[in-house]
């Protein structure tokens, strides 16, 4: 078990390069000259370009520009935006919110994701089970932008619940409305899965056991179907929580919140090539984190899987 | 809960009392004892595919999941049968948010389009972009997860690690290149889209198809097929992937929905289809600007989307039944 | 920092209700008889994040630009309708409209308490300049003689030679060739003095500028990146723009819809631009909170010479056909709301100079016909490839542009039945790549907004022969001449007489295609008063009071 995670961590040195490498040489690929987006509508003259380029060495190949960087990261230097300011700041002031907003989101489509899975698992047909699929459904359909515009409308501004932005301290109660949109679609998936699951091993032998031995209902589903039932919602939970991190770009929008996926928009936008692969490196490493403690519950979930 | 309750007690009774035995000796009276004997002898065994297809024809969800499917199809192919305006034109700003009008039941876009019209001939380019990124994830992803799941090893190491690279990177920054190398650039439509969703959505699937396998693998009757002396793949294709395949099919399903919205996204973002492209996604994009005063132009495209992912997960659910032996044994 | 924004809450809240003076914030008194208003309230506005350190040259983005504006006065400022005043110089005199000679007011200081001299206005223009500062908004100074050496690439040069202090309120400068709306310009942010600090560190001073406008950094710091500004008055602020408020904090704001959504409901006390896709509720939202003012800023296309099919005399009337295939009107009307108005020229309606009918102004009104058989008489000379489809390209990532390009596209596709098509340009940067190289593919949309009141702004940057913004590649020896002989005019009067000449040949030639002026859209929550938009669609914010 030691040897398996310690393993996996050795693992995350290939994928920090190839990622880097992946994202810098995406960023570089970009079309149109970085310094367009730096000189705006008017231009910039000529001297002004050639003395932009060499600042941030846009006229390195793609080979010295992608070694400084990793030169830089070696020596905890991330360097600095196309506005001059570091990016370590830029990550440390943005990562905390996002943080925050990721993971109630994440609470939320666990939670009621789960419970009304669970329910619907178990009365398939029923009106209740019917009543979630039309839910799912319109979560599905409509995309995030209208969907959160609606109800940033309707809870913000009509019925004045909340503030219909989040301002810059972020709290978690300005938050929870921009959770809740982050984690509808993800909603839609856990409750989908779960119902599933559920259906797959309500009929399983060991449920019948249980049964048969005269447990509680309730030790029975909880126990017994749900705990088995939990390792595809795990898979997709573990896996969203990256998701969730770097893909916010229009709930934060939507609700001004000052996060990694607007950032992250931004500098793709400009070209920025240094910020985007900072934050995006920062993205994978949490994602791998979060999938290596999902690898690690399938063994707690399911004992009958083991890792070496 | 007393509902529930009868529901498993009936599950379990049907098992114990009536037919103790119905699963290993065949009703005599009913079943002629050589008809039985020469199936097992003669005819090809039973495949689990086999079955399926034939509970699956006998459920009404999956029936009707099929006629809304064709008829979606048929709307696609056929856009000219249920519409007269021919594609892309007759847009009036003078007809501006206009209601319905006669020959125009469904009223106008912000643009002066008829809404009717958009969405019948938006119904191609939606679809193909939700059907064919989802086949791509689903072959990509799937095949992807099964090996890193089944094998473990080097091989999930190396096949995990990139699915998380791919993962964690951003759809814009992806599609936004991917759109601007030069092929692309040149024949920018639905198929540009589909290639940028599935080469940023695969990930998705493969770990859910990476933890589905993982689960069934250590499952007595894979092991039992291995000590027969079924190879690995053959264990891995006959065995393990139809009993992994349940939270595949949903995932799969509830995709195809978000990829048709995610084209809408793109469109927002500027790497969507062209603007000249008729599309759901395009005209819900559209419907955005006039949202408070003419909430029916995202109404109805987004009423045909729905109405397609729901075809589209009855189906999976009747297949995902149909595939469960253990749902199959009432 | 926690702590002085929810006092101002709370300070806007008592004021509001109870009619109490302010409990936090700056000093000053209650003068309700003199301004109608509350003059201690902190007044909240959309913001967008500034792209660079706060230094005047180095800010080409109206984010940036708009606490500039507020923290720093330059020689003149432009009141609520463009009209050009004097702020820090005393006098700026010339006889020929190339040498001027410039006087500074006694008594001026910086908020650090340093004197603002000739030398801060000198020292700042060399900066701006110098090729090896690279400062965005360079070219500000192409007009001062030496601009050529100090700008070249590698050049070494850290000062113009047309720049000469006299003495510490007095200096003189000298341009390459004379150009009577020079002084106009000297209110752009460009232009501003710099205390002598700020050029020891530029990036520290740009994160905490200091400067000698009506407004101040509220402390160190007041700059929370990407989230606001809290500008405070400046107590030694004299000048046309003495501050009836408390402050000005800037929100910064990622796109207008959420603005609207926080204006809507008070969390929000001015906003400047109305979304588009609120176009149609504000006025009902708001009601008498609500103001349409039109500002110098318009909307064009324009259509590069080097496409095959817009070239030459068959080219010229298929532009002349494609700008009267536009229903400007119903476009404005239908779209907007009637939030544009429909273009006439080149330029915008409130600077001085402005014409309504020039000769050629015919040719932007939406006439079918004619533009039919404008359309089938170039097809005649020569006819249209159609292998190469007209497109109209647009940046997606800001702005709302989709919309009405595709009403416009509809237009000329219902009129003329040609293949068009709007083009979506993913990021700003590769639209303006593409422009900058000579690359498009297709027509361009672009908007002008006026850096200070002036045709000429309007004109030269964009139509003079290899000017920077010449999307159209345009070149046409009578239009440049005609530019020339307006900016060398005695007057403004009669330069602007000239300017108007120059934009027959333009409204024959169309390079590119006017569409609507820009309207300023904005509203203001419950909170204040005397909300005012100027000349550049710009609220004046120093006028704002609380209720």
């Amino acid at each position: 078990m030691t040897w398996y995670v310690s393993r996996r961590f050795l693992q995350l040195i290939p994928v920090f390069l190839g990622a880097t490498l992946l994202v810098y040489f995406l960023v570089f690929s970009l079309p149109g000259d970085a310094t367009a987006a730096i000189c705006g509508e008017r231009g910039c003259t000529p001297a002004v370009v050639t003395a932009l380029r060499e600042q941030y060495n846009l006229d390195e190949p793609f080979w010295i520009q992608y070694l400084l960087y990793l030169k830089g990261v070696l020596t905890f230097d991330l360097g600095t935006n196309f506005s001059g300011r570091p990016i370590a700041v830029i990550i440390a002031e943005v990562f905390p919110t996002t943080a925050k907003l990721a993971v109630m989101a994440l609470i939320f489509e666990a939670i009621f994701g789960i419970v009304f899975g669970l329910i619907a698992g178990l009365r398939k047909g029923k009106l209740f089970d019917s009543t979630v699929l039309v839910l799912s459904l319109v979560v599905i359909a409509v995309p995030i932008f209208v969907l959160g515009f609606l109800m940033q409308f309707l809870i913000g501004v009509k019925l004045g619940w909340t503030n219909p932005t989040v301002s810059g301290d972020a709290t978690v109660s300005e938050l929870i409305l921009p959770a809740v949109v982050l984690g509808l679609v993800s909603f839609a998936y856990v409750l989908r899965l779960t119902r599933t699951s559920i259906l797959e091993n309500v009929k399983a032998d060991y449920v019948r056991t249980a049964t048969a031995k005269g447990l509680s209902r309730k030790r029975v589903v909880v126990v017994h179907i749900l705990r088995n039932s939990m390792i595809p919602v795990v898979t997709f939970l573990g896996a969203d929580l990256g998701t969730l991190m770097g893909g916010a770009i229009v709930t934060e929008g939507i609700f001004n919140v000052n996060g990694v996926g607007l950032t992250l928009y931004r500098a793709v936008l400009n070209g920025d090539g240094p910020t985007v692969v900072s934050i995006v490196t920062f993205l994978i490493l949490i994602f791998c984190l979060a999938n290596l403690l999902v690898d690690l519950l399938y063994a707690w979930l399911d004992p009958r899987i083991r890792y070496a | 809960m007393p509902e529930l309750d009868n529901n498993l007690k009936t599950a379990g009774r049907v098992k114990t009392s009536a037919y103790p035995i119905e699963h290993f000796v065949a009703d005599i009276d009913e079943t002629p004892v050589r008809a039985t004997d020469s199936a097992t002898a003669e005819g090809a065994p039973s495949s689990l595919w086999r079955e399926a297809w034939r509970s699956l024809r006998r459920q009404p969800l999956f029936l009707i999941s099929a006629v809304l499917i064709l008829a979606i199809l048929v709307v696609a192919l056929f856009p000219g049968l249920f519409t007269n305006e021919p594609p892309n034109s007759n847009c009036l700003l003078a007809n501006s948010d206009g209601g319905p009008a006669p020959g125009h039941p469904l009223g106008f876009t912000q643009q002066g389009c008829d809404i009717l019209s958009r969405v019948v001939h938006g119904t191609q380019s939606s679809l193909t972009v939700g059907l064919f990124a989802t086949l791509g994830v689903l072959v990509i992803g799937g095949l992807i997860g099964a090996l890193a799941g089944f094998f473990g090893g080097w091989v999930d190491a190396i096949l995990a690690r990139v699915g998380d690279i791919f993962f964690a990177l951003p759809l814009i920054l992806g599609a936004i290149v991917v759109v601007q190398l030069p092929f692309f650039q040149q024949n920018r439509n639905v198929w540009t889209l589909v290639v940028i969703l599935v080469s940023f959505g695969w990930p998705q699937i493969a770990r859910i198809t990476r933890a589905a396998v993982i689960e069934v693998r250590n499952a007595d009757f894979v092991m039992a097929a291995r000590s027969l002396g079924v190879s690995p793949m053959s264990a891995l294709i006959k065995h393990v992937i139809p009993n992994a395949l349940a939270p595949v099919i949903v995932i799969a399903t509830i995709s195809l929905g978000t990829f048709i919205v995610a084209e809408s996204t793109l469109s927002f973002l500027g790497i969507g289809l062209p603007p000249d492209v008729m599309s759901w996604g395009n005209d819900i994009f559209s419907a955005k600007s006039s949202l408070r005063s003419n909430p029916s132009a995202i109404f109805w495209p987004g009423l045909a989307l729905s109405l397609t992912v729901l075809s589209f997960i009855m189906l999976g659910d009747a297949l995902r039944d149909a595939l469960d032996p253990k749902a199959r044994k009432r | 920092m926690r702590f002085t924004r929810n006092s101002r809450i709370l300070s806007v809240a008592a004021v509001a209700v109870f009619a109490l003076s302010a409990c936090g914030g700056g000093g000053g008194s209650t003068d309700e008889a003199a301004t109608g208003g509350n003059t201690d309230a902190v007044i909240v506005v959309d913001g967008s994040e500034p792209q660079n350190p706060l230094i005047p040259t180095s800010t080409n983005e109206v984010g940036g630009g708009a606490v500039l504006d507020l923290i720093f006065a330059g020689l003149v400022s432009y009141d609520a309708d463009g009209k050009v005043q004097n702020e820090v110089a005393e006098s700026i005199e010339t006889e020929d409209a190339q040498n001027y000679t410039i006087t500074l007011k006694e008594g001026m200081t910086f908020t650090n308490g340093d004197p603002v001299t000739a030398s801060s206005f000198v020292d700042a223009w060399n900066y701006g300049a110098a090729a090896k500062n690279a400062q965005l908004s360079s070219y500000f100074f192409e007009s001062i003689e030496g601009y050529a050496e100090a700008s070249a690439e590698g050049s070494t040069v850290t000062e113009m030679s047309g720049l000469k202090v006299v003495d510490d309120k007095t200096f003189t400068v000298a341009l390459s060739q004379p150009e009577s709306d020079w002084p106009q310009r000297l209110g752009y942010s460009a232009f501003y003095p710099l205390p002598a600090d700020a050029l020891k560190d530029p990036k520290a001073f740009g994160e905490n500028p200091v400067g000698n406008g009506p407004y101040k950094f509220a402390a160190e710091g007041a700059w929370k990146h990407n989230e606001q500004i809290e500008l405070v008055p400046n107590e030694d602020y004299e000048g046309p723009q003495e501050p009836k408020n408390g402050g000005i904090t800037f929100k910064i704001y990622q796109n207008d819809t959420t603005a609207y959504q926080d204006l809507i409901s008070d969390n929000l006390d001015v906003l400047k631009t109305i979304p588009t896709s609120d176009i149609k509720n504000f006025k009902n939202d708001l009601g008498e909170r609500s103001i349409e003012s039109p500002y110098a800023g318009n909307q064009t296309i324009a259509v590069p010479y080097y496409l095959k099919n817009w070239d030459g005399e068959a080219g010229k009337l298929r532009r002349q056909a494609l700008s009267m295939a536009i229903n400007r009107d119903e476009i404005t009307e239908v779209i907007f709301n009637g939030g544009r108005e429909p273009a006439k020229e080149f330029t915008a309606p409130v600077l001085p100079g402005f014409e309504e009918d020039l000769p050629g102004s015919e040719n932007l009104e939406y006439n079918p016909e004619k533009a039919k058989e404008l359309w089938a008489e170039a097809e005649k000379l020569e006819p249209y490839d159609a292998s190469e489809p007209l497109t109209i390209g647009y940046n997606a990532d800001k702005g709302d542009h989709k919309t009405w390009v595709e009403a416009l596209v509809n237009s000329v596709k219902n009129t003329l039945g040609i293949e068009i098509t709007g083009k979506p340009y993913a990021t700003f940067k590769e639209a303006r790549t593409e422009a900058t190289e000579q690359t498009l593919t297709g027509a361009i949309r672009s908007g002008w907004q006026a850096d200070y009141p002036s045709l000429y702004n309007f004109l030269g940057p964009i139509y003079a022969t290899g000017a920077g913004s010449n999307d159209s590649v345009y070149t046409n020896e009578e239009f440049d001449k005609a530019l020339k002989e307006g900016l060398a005019a005695e007057s403004v009067e009669e330069g602007n007489k000239a300017m108007n000449e120059a934009q027959e040949t333009l409204l024959e030639d169309l390079p590119a295609i006017p569409l609507w002026y820009q309207v300023a859209q904005g509203g203001w929550s419950n909170n204040v008063d005397n909300v005012e938009f100027g000349w550049n669609g710009v609220p004046l914010y120093h006028a704002i009071t609380g209720k």
